[in-house]
C-alpha cells in the first residue's frame, strides 16, 4: 500500500498567495477572538473550585445549579462532563480557603438533588497559585519558542529559511489558541503541555523539507528555486502524510477513549498536528521562496566560503 | 554488503533484556494489603511478624501471604473487606507498639521483590487520594532571624559597654521585607568601635558604618545567600514537621516535598477525609526545656498518681516515669537551630539558642551541673469530637519527653547533646527543629480524587494506549508489510524500554504521563517512517536492496535527529517549569524521545540487517 504510487508533482508553490491569505485570515480571527473573547481558563490558571460528581442516572443540571445558588454560592457553573451522568461544577475562587467545609456544603447540595450522587473529584486552587501557574505557563511557552528560534538560527545557514521556520513555529500554537478561544473549550494545564509538544513537533516537517531542498540544490545548482521547493515537498509528501496519519491515529484514540480529563489535551494536539503539516508547506517553504531563496544561500558552506549572508 | 557490528547486536540485546526485567513488575497488578511498622521505627523481626500473624489468626482473617520490605511488614489480602477487618484487629490489639496503614502491595513474585524490582508508582490522579499544597511564610522566617540577631547585638554592645540609641529592622536595597538591622548611635560616638565589636562576635555578618540623618549608625544587611539559607531552613523545617505528622496518619507511601520557592506539598494516596488530615497537619508544636526534679522519686509519684508540688509527671522515651520541674528554662521559640553530627563522643545534636534562651540556659545550669535536663515536645491540635451528638472542637495538648540528658557543664546559647545512638541523634535534631517556632503555613490548594475516578482514569488511559497502538500496528503492516512488522516490534520494544526507565526512576505515573506514553508511540513511528520512506525512494531510483537499506538509515539520520531535538527542547522546558502531573508528562516525553531514538536507529537496524544483511543475495524487499 502506498499513498502515491507515482511520483507526485503538485505545484504547491504557485498557489501560495492563496494560502497566505487563508493563514492571515485564520490568524486574524484567532487574535481577535483571543483579545476580545479570551480563553475559557480552567481553575488551574484562575484559582477556584472544581467538583466532579457522578449521578446514578442522568444528572439534573438545572437543579444542581439552583441548589448551589440557594446555598449561597456565587456564579456557579454546572456542566456535563464526559457523560450525562457526570457533571463538573466550577466555582470562583474564595478568599478563605477552607476545602473540607466547602466540600461539605457542595456535597449537601448534591445529596439534596439526588441522595445517591457522589463527588469523585474535588479541587481547590488558591487565586495566588492560579496566578503563578498562568505565569509559569507563559514562561514555558516563551522559553520553548526562544530556544527553538536559537536552534533554527544555528541549524539553517540562511535567514531566509530561518524566517520561514520561525513564522511556521509561531503559526501553529496561535491557531491552537484561536480554536480554543473561538470554541470556548476549557483551557487547562495539560493543554499548555500539548501546546509545547506542538511547538516541538511543528518544526519536524519543516526540517525534513529544508533538508531535501538542500539536497535538490546540491544535485543541480541551476535548479529554479520554485521548482526545487515543489520537488522537495512532493518527494517528502508521502512521509509527511504517513507520520501525520500515524500520530493522528494515537491522538484520536486518546481523544475518543482517554476520558474527559484528556479531551482538551488531545484536541490541542490534533489541531497542532494538522496546522503543523500545513505550515511546513505553505508557511516555512513559501516564505523562504518569497525571501529570495537561491541555491547559493544553501551551498555557501559547501564551497568553503565564509558564511555571511545577512541582508 | 549490509552489515551491523556484532557489539551493537549485543548492546541492543542486553539493553532490551534489562529493560524487560525492569518493566516486568508492572504487569502483575496490585492487591489490597496492610502495611505494619513499629512505632519506634525498628525493623519488624520474626517475633513481631508472628505476633501480627497470631492476631489475624485469632480474628479468623485469612491473609494472602506476608513479607517484610524495608523493615515494614506487608500483609496481603484477597479482598478489601479482609483488609479492613485486619486493620481493625491490628489497631485494637497492637496499636501501642505498631502502626498500620492501608496499602496496595504489588503482586510481583518474591524473587523480583528481592532484586528490588518494583512497578511504577501511580500518581494520585490514578490511585485516588488527597493532595495538599501549603504556603510557607518564609518572610517571617527572615524576620525571626533578624530579631534573634537584634537580641544578640544588644547583649554584645551592653557587655562591651558601648552605648547605642536603638536597633531596628530596616528594608535595604530592592528587598520587599526587612532584610537589615540598623544600630543607631548617640551623636559623637565611635561607630568604628561598635562595628568592630559586633563583627568580632559575628564573623559571618557584614557591618557597615553609615551616616544617617539622625546621627552615626552601623548597618548589618543580610546577604542574599544568608536570606536564601534562612528561607531554605524554614522550608526544610516545615517539610520535616509535616513528614513527622504524616507518618502518624498511617498512610502508606506518603509524599511530602518542597514545591517551588516557598511551598510544600503533601500527597496522601488513598486518603479521602481531608478535614481530619488538615487537623493533624495543622498542629502547632513547641519545645520546653525543663530540669528534672531530683529531690522526688518519679516511681513513687507514679504509684500515687500525683506529682509533688512544683513538679509534673512525664514519661521518658522508654516509657519510664520522670518528674520534671514546672519552671521553664527555655522554650522552642528561643531555639534557633538544632543539627545532628558526629563528634568525639559519638553522635550528637548541636543546639543553638538565641540570646534570651542562652542567658536563661546559663543562669539555670550554673548551679545544676550533674543533674538532668529534659526536652519536652508539646503538640497542640484541634480535634472535632462528638459530645452527645454535637460536634465540638476541642484543643488537645500532647506532651512527650524526647531527650533527657545530664548537664555536664554550665551551658550557654550553644551546646551539644551527646551520648546518643546514631539513629537517635538523626531523629532528635529534626524533632527539635520542628518544635522551634515554625514558620506559619497555610493551605493554598487542595485536591481530593476518589478511588473510583482513579481506576476509571487508569482504565481509560490503558484503553486509549491499547487501541491507539493496535491501530498503528495494523496500519504499519498494511503499509510496509515485513518492514511494518519490524517497526511494530521496535515500537513495542520502545514502550518496554520507556516503562523500564520510568520504573527505575520511580517517578509516579499520572494521567498526562500515560498520554505521554501514547504520544511517544507516535514519535517512535515517525523515525521508522523516515527511514522506510527513504529506502523506498532509493529503491525507486533502482538502487540495490541492501544499498537502499544502508542509504535509508544514513540519509534519514539527520532528519530524525533534527525532529527529535526540537521535541526534546519542549520536553525539557516543561520538565523544568512544570510540577506534578505535568512534569510527569514532560519526563515521559523526554525519556520517550531518547528511547525512540535508540530503538529506531539501533534496534530497527539490527533486526533489518539480521533479515536482509550479510552476504546473502537480496533481490526484493518486503516494504510495501
Amino acid at each position: 500500500m502506498e499513498f502515491f504510487h507515482k511520483r507526485t508533482n503538485f505545484p504547491f508553490m504557485s498557489t501560495r498567495k492563496l494560502w497566505y491569505g487563508l493563514s492571515v485570515l485564520l490568524l486574524v480571527v484567532s487574535f481577535v477572538s483571543f483579545f476580545t473573547k479570551g480563553l475559557n481558563l480552567a481553575i488551574d490558571f484562575t484559582g477556584g473550585v472544581t467538583i466532579e460528581a457522578v449521578f446514578p442516572g442522568a444528572a439534573d443540571i438545572d437543579a444542581v445549579h439552583s441548589g448551589l445558588e440557594a446555598a449561597g454560592f456565587r456564579e456557579p457553573q454546572v456542566q456535563n462532563f464526559g457523560s450525562s451522568r457526570n457533571i463538573a461544577i466550577r466555582l470562583p475562587p474564595e478568599a478563605n480557603l477552607d476545602g473540607p467545609a466547602l466540600r461539605a456544603r457542595v456535597d449537601a447540595v448534591l445529596k439534596q438533588v439526588d441522595p445517591r450522587a457522589e463527588s469523585v473529584n474535588f479541587e481547590v486552587i488558591g487565586p495566588q497559585v492560579g496566578n503563578e501557574l498562568r505565569q509559569s505557563a507563559i514562561l514555558a511557552l516563551s522559553c520553548t519558542l526562544l530556544l527553538i528560534f536559537g536552534y533554527i538560527a544555528l541549524r539553517f545557514h540562511t535567514w531566509r529559511l530561518s524566517l520561514g521556520a520561525i513564522l511556521a513555529v509561531m503559526h501553529d500554537p496561535i491557531l491552537v489558541l484561536g480554536v480554543f478561544s473561538v470554541t470556548g473549550t476549557l483551557f487547562d494545564l495539560p493543554v499548555v503541555a500539548a501546546m509545547l509538544a506542538v511547538i516541538g513537533y511543528s518544526l519536524n516537517d519543516t526540517v525534513v523539507v529544508f533538508d531535501r531542498i538542500r539536497e535538490r540544490f546540491e544535485s543541480s545548482r541551476k535548479l529554479d528555486p520554485k521548482l526545487a521547493l515543489d520537488q522537495s515537498i512532493n518527494q517528502t509528501l508521502s512521509r509527511t502524510i504517513m507520520t501525520k496519519v500515524v500520530t493522528l491515529i494515537v491522538v484520536v484514540a486518546l481523544y475518543v477513549l482517554g476520558g474527559p480529563a484528556l479531551k482538551g489535551f488531545s484536541e490541542a494536539l490534533i489541531i497542532g498536528i494538522l496546522a503543523g503539516t500545513y505550515s511546513s508547506i505553505y508557511i516555512s517553504s513559501a516564505v523562504a521562496l518569497d525571501c529570495g531563496l537561491k541555491a547559493e544561500h544553501l551551498l555557501a558552506t559547501a564551497v568553503k566560503k565564509p558564511v555571511d549572508d545577512l541582508p | 554488503m549490509l552489515e551491523f557490528p556484532r557489539w551493537k547486536y549485543w548492546l541492543v540485546a542486553i539493553v532490551l533484556l534489562i529493560a524487560l526485567l525492569f518493566a516486568l513488575p508492572n504487569v502483575f497488578g496490585e492487591q489490597p494489603a496492610l502495611q505494619v511498622e513499629r512505632r519506634d521505627r525498628v525493623a519488624m523481626d520474626d517475633t513481631a511478624v508472628q505476633t501480627v500473624a497470631g492476631v489475624l489468626r485469632a480474628g479468623t482473617v485469612q491473609d494472602d501471604g506476608m513479607y517484610v520490605d524495608a523493615g515494614r511488614l506487608m500483609v496481603r489480602f484477597r479482598s478489601v473487606n479482609e483488609q479492613l477487618k485486619a486493620r481493625d484487629l491490628v489497631n485494637e490489639s497492637l496499636s501501642g507498639d505498631l502502626r498500620s496503614a492501608l496499602a496496595y502491595a504489588p503482586n510481583t513474585p518474591a524473587w523480583m521483590r528481592r532484586l528490588g524490582l518494583k512497578p511504577m508508582p501511580l500518581g494520585l490522579d490514578l490511585r485516588g487520594g488527597l493532595f495538599l499544597l501549603y504556603q510557607v511564610d518564609i518572610d517571617s522566617a527572615v524576620t525571626q532571624l533578624l530579631e534573634s540577631h537584634q537580641q544578640g547585638f544588644r547583649r554584645t554592645l551592653a557587655t562591651a559597654q558601648l552605648p547605642f540609641t536603638d536597633i531596628v529592622s530596616v528594608t535595604s536595597g530592592q528587598a520587599q521585607v526587612p532584610n537589615a538591622l540598623r544600630i543607631s548611635l548617640p551623636a559623637g560616638s565611635n561607630a568604628l568601635a561598635v562595628r568592630d565589636a559586633l563583627a568580632k562576635e559575628n564573623p559571618d555578618l557584614a557591618f557597615n558604618v553609615v551616616d544617617s540623618p539622625s546621627g552615626p549608625a552601623v548597618d548589618m544587611t543580610l546577604t542574599p545567600a544568608q536570606i536564601r539559607a534562612r528561607q531554605d531552613y524554614a522550608i526544610d523545617q516545615t517539610r520535616t514537621t509535616l513528614s513527622n505528622r504524616v507518618n502518624e496518619l498511617g498512610v502508606s507511601e506518603p509524599i511530602v516535598q518542597r514545591q517551588g520557592l516557598d511551598r510544600v506539598n503533601v500527597q496522601l494516596p488513598g486518603v479521602q477525609n481531608s478535614a481530619e488530615v488538615k487537623d493533624i497537619l495543622g498542629k502547632v508544636a513547641t519545645l520546653e526545656f525543663r530540669l528534672e526534679d531530683w529531690q522526688n522519686n518519679a516511681y513513687d509519684a507514679q504509684s500515687r498518681g500525683r506529682a509533688p508540688l512544683g513538679s509534673k509527671l512525664y514519661k521518658d522515651q522508654n516509657g519510664q516515669p520522670v518528674l520534671l520541674k514546672r519552671e521553664l528554662i527555655a522554650t522552642g521559640d528561643q531555639l534557633t537551630n538544632a543539627t545532628s553530627s558526629v563528634g568525639d563522643q559519638g553522635p550528637q545534636v548541636n543546639v543553638t539558642f538565641d540570646g534570651r534562651g542562652g542567658d536563661s540556659m546559663f543562669r539555670n545550669t550554673r548551679s545544676n551541673v550533674g543533674r538532668r535536663m529534659a526536652v519536652v515536645y508539646v503538640e497542640k491540635s484541634r480535634k472535632t469530637v462528638d459530645v452527645a451528638g454535637q460536634k465540638v472542637e476541642r484543643d488537645i495538648t500532647e506532651e512527650r519527653v524526647i531527650s533527657l540528658a545530664t548537664i555536664q557543664s554550665v551551658l550557654s546559647n550553644q551546646f551539644r547533646i551527646t551520648g546518643l545512638q546514631s539513629g537517635e541523634s538523626r531523629e532528635l535534631a529534626p524533632l527539635m527543629r520542628s518544635g522551634s517556632l515554625a514558620a506559619t503555613i497555610y493551605p493554598v490548594s487542595e485536591r481530593a480524587i476518589g478511588p473510583s475516578l482513579g481506576q476509571e482514569n487508569i482504565d481509560k488511559g490503558v484503553m486509549a494506549l491499547l487501541v491507539g497502538m493496535g491501530a498503528v500496528f495494523v496500519f504499519m503492516v498494511l503499509y510496509y508489510h515485513v518492514f511494518g512488522i519490524v517497526a511494530n516490534v521496535v515500537l513495542l520494544a520502545n514502550v518496554v524500554l520507556l516503562t523500564a526507565l520510568l520504573s527505575m526512576l520511580r517517578a509516579s505515573l499520572s494521567l498526562p504521563g500515560i498520554a505521554g506514553i501514547i504520544l511517544t508511540v507516535g514519535i517512535a513511528v515517525d523515525a521508522n517512517v523516515l527511514i522506510y520512506e527513504r529506502i523506498r525512494e532509493e529503491l525507486r531510483n533502482n538502487v540495490s536492496p541492501q544499498a537502499a537499506i544502508r542509504a535509508g538509515f544514513e540519509k534519514a539520520f539527520s532528519a530524525i535527529l533534527d525532529s527529535n531535538v526540537t521535541a526534546l527542547i519542549a520536553g525539557l522546558v516543561l520538565w523544568v517549569v512544570g510540577t506534578g502531573a505535568i512534569r510527569n508528562f514532560a519526563i515521559v516525553l523526554t525519556l520517550g524521545i531518547a528511547t525512540s531514538m535508540f530503538t529506531s536507529l539501533m534496534g530497527s537496524r539490527a533486526l533489518i540487517t539480521l533479515m536482509y544483511g550479510g552476504s546473502r543475495k537480496v533481490s526484493k524487499l518486503s516494504i510495501g
